[in-house]
């Protein structure tokens, strides 16, 4: 039997389901790849698969019944990464964990389990930092809003914090770089996709759209960042390892302009 | 609100509390109920760091920079020729709440100078928290000072609404506070300390028995100590530690490296260095003692009362007790794992778990992310053994700090070089 690409439509439904599909067709797979990322494998048909509900939650559900709680959430942070090839470790640590009777989820002496550990590990570190170093700006129709552009799909997971965090206030938070936000409008959260005048910034406070107070608050927090420095403690190695340059501009605290 | 005079203020008042190394913001159980702001149930965030590396968690401030008392090590004693500023009680409660709602902070640290009396001082802070809590339905951290002196009724009153209170001891023996504080008793620091404590147990007794039993300082209180001051030798330092710990059932206690301030002939002169690599060394030790199981006496004693600089204090307990190893890290239960140099309390989890599934190896043990350099010297596994056991241990620190590499090679290579 020759090997086989499935092609999914990128989200974690889709991959359960092309899980689902090849165990019940047997198939060898080569590679599970999500569209728009073609992949040319000599010697191997490539596979649509429409991603279908009730067979990934099937899937979910086997999944569950072999691992710890913790095991599964690496699972799904891992998937979140969007780390090329994710999907086919994903795919052997889950094979090695059906194939055992008792939960092996914890075996890190396998390869793929410690890989998806490890990058589980970046993504929950990531979710950390966007929990961390989202800027709400208040809008003039008096919503909170932030821009992010994180290194992993974390606004799924981080949505749970800032609505029961933030219940009394409406606020948005958008990821630049995967072009969808969530939106909090006092009742409910659900994903949005807006179009973005360019001249919103990613922080300052353009009066055509925020709040008239609102450069003054960022204003202030600069201020008190740089007053609870100690300069004879200057250590910028450590600062940098913690506050990573790409995240600057999003930092009113680290940007030139407040 | 006039923004120009609130920088102001919150300039100096920033600024004089940066010394107050505590930013945790964890360990709190508020929940946010009846859709109120805020939530202090999940762990600590920092939402940035300072170019010093410090987090920033709270916004660290105090009510007021004006004292009464005249401590030599600090900034705000009274005579320090400083600005001095007061915040209004509503003024901190509007900054809190406007810096929490655009999500730069985890909540509030609320300190003072002492103006007028110790409890007028400590109403003051309570005040702010209420109206925090009650006006704002506000259910981020809140961190207060306890004053030292303040009444008991007080601070029975502050746990209501802290998250955590805290008194920094800041000398660790009696003899250095009655030299650089000698306005203030060391028993002034113990009253609140015991009260709060005393409280604390009693919450958890009464909320067992009554689920609706209002909060007492969920995060419990921690203190503070600065280092290299005045005399005191290491052990010194972490021996009072321990009491702290034990005695008053601290969540934390800090070490501040004493950052020069003033040209008091007590204390290191203005321009001499901050001791960081002697402060990094006693948090190592602060975490071997209250999470990898070590007793503060074998780590410090009459024998080895100052740690050592160049090597961390597990290796150099480890250096010092080679007769209990090598140990079997397919064998050893976890207390003995915790204690192999190289390996920290992840690894000893992750070697725990795995090891149920085959015997390790030194590749398993590579990718699983222990410190292999130092660890080698200390552990046997399913591999052939890799090193020599009868090397003494004195040549066995030179290699091992020959193979790696310190963060702080810049603070020790003065040091080292006397013997290069």
């Amino acid at each position: 039997m020759s090997e086989v690409v499935l092609k999914y439509d990128g989200s974690f439904e889709g991959f359960l389901t092309c899980i689902f599909i090849s165990y019940e067709e047997k198939l060898k797979v080569a590679e599970i790849v999500p569209a728009g990322l073609d992949q040319k494998q000599l010697f191997s048909e490539t596979r649509e698969v429409n991603t279908d509900v009730l067979k990934a939650s099937r899937v979910l559900k086997g999944i569950q019944k072999k691992v710890s709680r913790n095991g599964f959430i690496r699972i799904k942070w891992a998937f979140l990464s969007e780390a090329p090839g994710i999907e086919m470790k994903l795919y052997d640590m889950l094979q090695y964990i059906f194939s055992k009777k008792e939960k092996v989820d914890k075996d890190y002496t396998h390869p793929s389990i410690l890989y998806i550990t490890n990058v589980a590990k970046q993504v929950g570190r990531e979710k950390h930092r966007m929990e961390a170093f989202v800027r709400f700006r208040l809008t003039k129709d008096d919503i909170y809003f932030a821009v992010i552009e994180p290194d992993f799909n974390v606004l799924p997971i981080i949505t749970k914090h800032f609505r029961s965090r933030y219940a009394d206030q409406k606020w948005l938070i958008y990821d630049l770089r995967r072009k969808f936000g969530v939106h909090y409008d006092l009742q409910k959260t659900e994903y949005v996709s807006i179009e973005l005048p360019e001249d919103i910034g990613i922080s300052g406070a353009n009066s055509e759209y925020f709040e008239q107070g609102e450069i003054y608050f960022q204003k202030l927090w600069k201020e008190y960042f740089d007053s609870t420095n100690i300069k004879s403690r200057v250590n910028m190695r450590l600062h940098v390892k913690h506050v990573p340059k790409r995240y600057w501009k999003y930092l009113s605290e680290k940007s030139p302009f407040a | 609100m006039n923004f120009d005079r609130i920088k102001e203020k919150l300039s100096i008042l920033a600024d004089a509390a940066k010394y107050d190394v505590s930013c945790s913001s964890s360990g709190s159980k508020r929940k946010n109920t009846g859709k109120g702001l805020g939530d202090s149930s999940g762990m600590g965030i920092c939402h940035s760091y300072t170019q010093d590396g410090r987090c920033v968690s709270l916004l660290k401030i105090l009510l007021t920079n004006h004292c009464i008392f005249d401590c030599a090590y600090c900034v705000t004693r009274k005579s320090n020729d400083i600005k001095r500023a007061a915040f209004k009680v509503q003024e901190v409660v509007d900054l809190t709440i406007s810096f929490y709602r655009r999500n730069y902070i985890e909540g509030l640290f609320l300190s003072s100078g002492i103006f007028k009396s110790p409890d007028h001082t400590m109403e003051r802070l309570i005040r702010v928290a209420k109206k925090l809590r009650e006006e704002e339905n506000f259910n981020g951290y809140i961190h207060l000072k306890s004053i030292p002196g303040a009444s008991d009724e007080l601070m029975r009153e502050a746990g209501l609404y802290a998250d955590r209170l805290s008194v920094n001891i800041e000398i660790p023996t009696k003899s250095g506070l009655k030299l650089l504080a000698p306005d203030k008793k060391h028993e002034d620091f113990m009253k609140p300390m015991e009260k709060v404590k005393n409280e604390i147990i009693q919450y958890k007794q009464e909320s067992k028995l009554i689920k609706s039993t209002p909060k007492y300082a969920p995060a419990g209180q921690s203190t503070q100590m600065i280092v290299g001051a005045t005399g005191e030798t290491d052990r010194d330092i972490m021996y009072s530690s321990a009491f702290f710990y034990k005695a008053y059932n601290m969540k934390r206690v800090y070490y501040s490296g004493y950052v020069p301030i003033s040209t008091d002939p007590r204390l290191p002169a203005l321009g001499s260095g901050v001791p960081m690599l002697r402060e990094n060394r006693l948090y190592q030790t602060d975490w071997l003692m209250r999470f990898y199981g070590f007793d503060i006496r074998e780590l410090l004693n009459n024998d080895f009362p100052s740690l050592d600089m160049d090597i961390d204090p597990k290796l150099s307990w480890a250096l010092r007790n080679r007769h209990l190893f090598p140990v079997d890290i397919n064998r050893a239960e976890k207390q003995l794992i915790l204690r192999v140099p190289g390996i920290g309390l992840k690894s000893t989890h992750k070697i725990l778990q795995a090891r149920k599934f085959r015997k390790l190896n030194w590749d398993h043990l590579k990718k699983i992310g222990i410190a292999i350099n130092r660890a080698k010297y200390f552990l046997t596994c399913d591999s052939r053994e890799k090193e020599l056991k009868d090397i003494s241990s004195a040549s066995l620190k030179q290699i091992i700090l020959k193979n790696s590499q310190s963060k702080f090679r810049n603070d020790l290579s003065p040091q080292l070089s006397l013997f290069t």
